[in-house]
């Protein structure tokens, strides 16, 4: 191509004379070097060459596609949106951080700034937590793309100096009983996707020795075509620990493994939609995974950050060196120069470009003031692992890439990190739905069991047991509760030797829901993430928001976002509990469309005293049952319909004062050692929470539907598997119910019945018994496997 | 010798990720204890200085040929020789889970005439459901000849988790009945899995986690100062580690891995 001419120098380096270059010109440059951007990014680069009057050259651009894509700069959220209902100026500003903001709470101490979001844990520890997404490179390579997502989001973790403490992961797939004559080319089947996805995910945390404690798997067809990775990783530091004092003359060291091909153009990968094509065009975009390398740059950065001998860190992730190293000279306000021939690499002979953009796993960049570079480089040394000074920081905006004396770059970091802001349009109209009507199936103890064995509800210990959640020796609940492995609302860490003090982790999400309306489902979801947390005694709660959605630039994709994030602003400002950290994943597109529009919400509680914690099992015969909440005819995406062929349009709505309000008492009720047990209501409803308490805890139960508290008109089977949200199900101890009453006051709540010695689950309306059932059987349906 | 003069040092190597809480259990139990790099001893031959030995679970090296495979030929070249005086003057030596491999790998287990030049049993992969984190039940099944566990009960019922991907543990096909008879004629096991009511697991999923034969979760040398467990006692140390703690109205103060921790801390009081 004419505009783009080889330097004369004795490697792959490239100049493009952008100058005079019209749109066409422009984006034939840009499919010429395999770049993202977009025909109005490409002008503004092409301005700005203008204005220095010089050309450009290939590492340059490699840095502008890098920085601008959606992956890196979240382009959509914080763009202009011009919605029906007036202009949103940023989503991220105008309904996520906005809620922090407001609320200022003493306790965060870095949110959506750095690597991972860090609140306070106790006077003298912090806890970092980020959730990351790797969709695109699970879709093609589930082993590696899984692994790697964990191995990403732990060096997130490690990227504010913490100690990586425990992982989670949220699986989307489609069903795995989806027939291959189903699947368009180039999709791979979900069974496949789901078993290597699985296997990357405990390879790499149980390698590590960071034990998975909290998740979900959620199968819907919505996700055929677009499986969803999300991996979460919590840490803990001192908070002196957390350093970020880079000084010009600080050297750049690159840490822990070599630098090669695999990983080049992921971000840009990550940032277009599926085709068929992906599986032979982006393969080199996924990376390969190494947690061995992880778990030696682990100790060697936590030796680092116990001596204070750094004074900044960061991942190397999407972007790779390019990233990492302008995004933290403009951080601390600097420029900086590299020498890219002090790589170690691979195997030779990379190009310049791909030396700067390669997304290798197991690397991160460090700063070290020159007086602790030997002590740094021992460390490393002592750790069998490589760090190596490949430039240093200085002062001025400018970052000066070298290679064998050549300067190949010369980046202004005013115009890097100012593209030009997107603007886009929505609309977004409610989809045609009706609510089905049916008989009322005749035998409820067979529906109950039906849906303990669907695959949304059933028991997740196949899985589970395969990651390893208990190394560490901290996890106080873990995910399988009990000899009989019930599930458990959330996890909760003891990460400290000499505390009592406790971390609750749990997670929300409702993907079905979103079929009928983005702003019940991301309301939904964060509603169950916080009463996941509630349950186990966890308050004081920060929330992660992690979107997977379509491509933003269709108007109707992006109308749902935008009703979502309002949720987000509504309810989590409602509740006052902040986003401290959160991460998109946009244009997840397949043949077969978008994926189902998904937020993940992940919610951290603390627990004063882990010896106070409180678990889902049934735990004394003669024991009352309380239900808090209030049940109402929203069945709408919910497993019950599912199970009978619906989707619906009833949507669980909140009433988020109220909700708040009840969990705000019920969390006094757990101080003041009343409750016994705990139990969030979701998929399935009353019917399937209560066998799962009985079941767990080894323990019959008597209930009568009649006593729940309702609204509106509920048929017995809707009354039982109805998802409403705000409810829990709670055992008092013997004799102190009417403190739990009186506690509760008006907030809707009713005693639903007794625990029982031994056998069964006993159901009954007005003294009609409708389900009676062995706890032996139902713990038999619910441990059905999956795919079974 | 007094506890507090006691001196443990646990072992590790990249990819040891057990170290942490084998620390703090051992710390918990008033006795000195150092975690050194596997690099830093090869270097500065210091055994001399410990009374107990452990190696840590983990996935040294990656795991990669046979669990604890690399490591234990590196050990073996480097301080081989050491290791071997120190099991020879009759100090304790620990492998839980990738130790244990460790100590198969490098034929100190089950050492039927002492040290081996090549593995005489495996740790192999767990027929059942790749790799396992579950707790199980196990009977302590020694008759005395194991030192470390010489303050358990016979027959001790033991509620511990295992944690791995290769811990089938298994005799030569050829040899079988004759090396299950040694390892009964000099008390070498130690610990089998069991159903709840504490009758053998025989080989049944998910009591026996991994497949092992003749239900074995853990074997000592003919001496009795070297043990294998793949159970982690480590994680069983605590009350508050134990699956179903929340139900006891007085959750107990420990769980039954430190039995075992503190009966071997207990052999070198009384030896030393």
């Amino acid at each position: 191509m004419r505009r783009i001419k080889r330097s004369p120098h004795p490697f792959e380096h490239y100049l493009i004379e952008l100058r005079g270059a019209s749109r066409g010109e422009l984006m034939e440059v840009a499919e010429a070097l395999g770049l993202g951007l977009t025909p109005e990014e490409m002008e503004a680069i092409r301005d700005y060459y203008t204005l220095s009057n010089r050309p450009a050259t290939d590492v340059e651009l490699q840095t502008y596609d890098q920085t601008w894509s959606e992956h890196c700069y979240h382009k959509t959220f914080k763009g202009v949106i011009e919605t029906p209902d007036g202009v949103v100026d940023g989503l991220l500003k105008t309904y996520i951080r906005r809620v922090v903001e407001e609320l200022k709470p003493r306790w965060c101490l870095s949110v959506f700034e750095d690597n991972a979001g860090i609140i306070e844990f106790d006077e003298e520890y912090a806890i970092a937590v980020k959730v990351e997404t790797h969709n695109h490179p699970s879709a093609i390579e589930p082993f590696g793309g899984a692994a790697t997502g964990t191995g990403g989001v732990i060096r997130d973790v490690l990227g504010v100096w913490a100690d990586p403490i425990a992982c989670t992961d949220v699986l989307c797939f489609g069903p795995l009983d989806t027939p291959y004559e189903a699947l368009p080319k180039g999709v791979k089947h979900p069974t496949y996707l789901f078993r290597g996805v699985v296997a990357g995910i405990g390879a790499y945390g149980n390698n590590m020795g960071i034990p998975t404690v909290n998740g979900a798997i959620y199968f819907e067809e919505g996700y055929i075509g677009n499986v969803v990775v999300y991996a979460g990783c919590v840490g803990i530091l001192r908070k002196d620990e957390y350093v970020r004092a880079v000084k010009p003359g600080d050297w750049i060291l690159l840490v822990g493994g070599r630098t090669g091909l695999d990983g080049i153009h992921g971000v840009t990968f990550a940032s277009a939609e599926l085709t068929e094509e992906s599986e032979v065009v982006s393969r080199p975009a996924v990376q390969i995974p190494n947690p061995i390398e992880e778990e030696k740059l682990k100790r060697a950065i936590r030796a680092v950050a116990e001596q204070h001998l750094g004074s900044g860190i960061t991942d190397l992730g999407g972007g790779g060196l390019s990233c990492a190293v302008c995004e933290t000279a403009r951080r601390y306000g600097l420029g900086a120069e590299v020498w890219l021939d002090r790589v170690p690499l691979k195997y030779p002979k990379m190009a310049p470009w791909e030396i700067w953009i390669s997304e290798s796993q197991e690397r991160m960049l460090l700063a070290v003031p020159p007086q602790n570079l030997e002590g740094v480089l021992e460390i490393f040394h002592g750790e069998q692992t490589e760090a190596t000074p490949i430039g240093r920081y200085r002062e001025g905006g400018v970052v000066e890439v070298f290679h064998q004396g050549v300067r190949v770059a010369e980046i202004d970091l005013d115009s890097l990190f100012k593209p030009p802001r997107v603007r886009r349009r929505t609309t977004w109209r409610p989809p045609a739905l009706e609510e089905p009507s049916f008989p009322m199936p005749r035998d409820l103890g067979e529906m109950l069991k039906r849906l303990l064995a669907s695959p949304n509800i059933s028991s997740r210990e196949e899985v589970i047991r395969t990651y390893d959640h208990e190394v560490k020796g901290c996890t106080v609940v873990k995910p399988l509760h009990g000899w009989n492995a019930g599930p458990s609302d959330a996890a909760v860490l003891k990460p400290l030797r000499d505390s009592w003090r406790g971390l609750a982790v749990s997670c929300g999400l409702k993907p079905r829901y979103g079929r009928i309306d983005p702003y019940w489902m991301a309301a939904s979801a964060i509603d169950e993430a916080v009463r996941n947390n509630v349950a186990v005694g966890g308050r004081r709660i920060a929330l992660l928001d992690n979107f997977t959605w379509g491509n933003p630039e269709r108007e109707d994709r992006l109308g749902a976002l935008v009703y979502a994030c309002r949720a987000c602003y509504d309810v989590a400002r409602a509740y006052g509990m902040p986003f401290i950290s959160g991460k998109d994943s946009l244009y997840n597109e397949s043949p077969l469309g978008p994926v189902t529009p998904t937020l993940l919400v992940t919610a951290l509680g603390i627990v004063p005293d882990i010896r106070r914690v409180v678990t889902l099992d049934l735990k004394r015969a003669g024991d009352p049952l309380y239900i808090v909440g209030v049940t109402k005819p929203e069945l709408g995406g919910s497993e019950y319909y599912r199970l009978m062929g619906f989707l619906g349009a009833s949507v669980p709505k909140l009433k988020p004062g109220e909700a708040m309000g009840i969990y705000r008492r019920l969390i006094e009720a757990m101080d003041g050692g009343l409750v016994r047990a705990c139990h969030d209501l979701s998929e399935g409803g009353l019917a399937v929470a209560a066998a799962e308490m009985a079941f767990t805890g080894g323990l019959g139960l008597e209930m009568d539907a009649a006593a729940v508290p309702r609204e509106g008109e509920l048929r017995l089977d809707l009354l039982l598997f109805s998802e409403s949200n705000g409810r829990l199900l709670v055992e008092v101890s013997k004799g102190r119910g009417g403190e739990f009453e009186e506690l509760m006051g008006d907030l809707p709540h009713a005693r639903v019945g007794w625990v029982m010695e031994g056998d069964p689950l006993v159901i009954q309306r007005e003294g009609e018994i409708v389900v009676n059932l062995p706890l032996g059987e139902l713990l038999e349906a619910w441990k059905t496997p999956l795919g079974a | 010798m007094r506890r507090r003069e006691i001196r443990v040092l646990i072992l590790r190597a990249p990819g040891t990720n057990c170290d942490g809480e084998t620390v703090r259990a051992f710390r918990d139990l008033g006795v000195g204890v150092d975690v050194l790099h596997t690099q830093r001893v090869f270097k500065e031959r210091n055994l001399e200085e410990y009374d107990i030995l452990v190696f840590p679970g983990g996935f040294s090296y990656g795991d990669y040929v046979r669990s604890g495979a690399i490591w234990a030929k590196e050990c073996e070249y480097h301080i081989g020789r050491d290791l071997e005086h120190f099991i020879d003057q009759g100090k304790a030596v620990l492998g839980i889970c990738n130790g244990f491999q460790l100590l198969v790998e490098a034929g100190f287990l089950p050492g039927f005439e002492g040290k081996a030049r090549y593995p005489q049993v495996a740790l192999a992969n767990n027929t059942t459901g790749g790799y396992q984190c579950r707790w199980v039940h196990l009977r302590h099944v020694n008759r005395g000849g194991c030192l470390l566990t010489s303050s358990l009960p016979r027959d001790a019922l033991l509620r511990i988790p295992v944690a791995h991907g290769e811990g089938r543990f298994l005799l030569p096909r050829e040899v079988e009945r004759e090396y299950l008879r040694r390892l009964y004629e000099n008390d070498q096991l130690v610990l089998r899995y069991t159903k709840p009511d504490g009758s053998y697991a025989e080989g049944e999923y998910p009591h026996n986690p991994n497949g092992a034969y003749h239900d074995i979760a853990g074997i000592c040398n003919p001496e009795g100062n070297v043990l294998g467990l793949m159970p982690h006692p480590e994680r069983a140390y605590f009350g508050w580690q134990l699956p179903d703690w929340t139900r006891c109205e007085e959750p107990p103060r420990y769980g039954d891995g430190r039995l075992i921790l503190e009966s071997i801390v207990k052999y070198v009081e009384r030896r030393f």
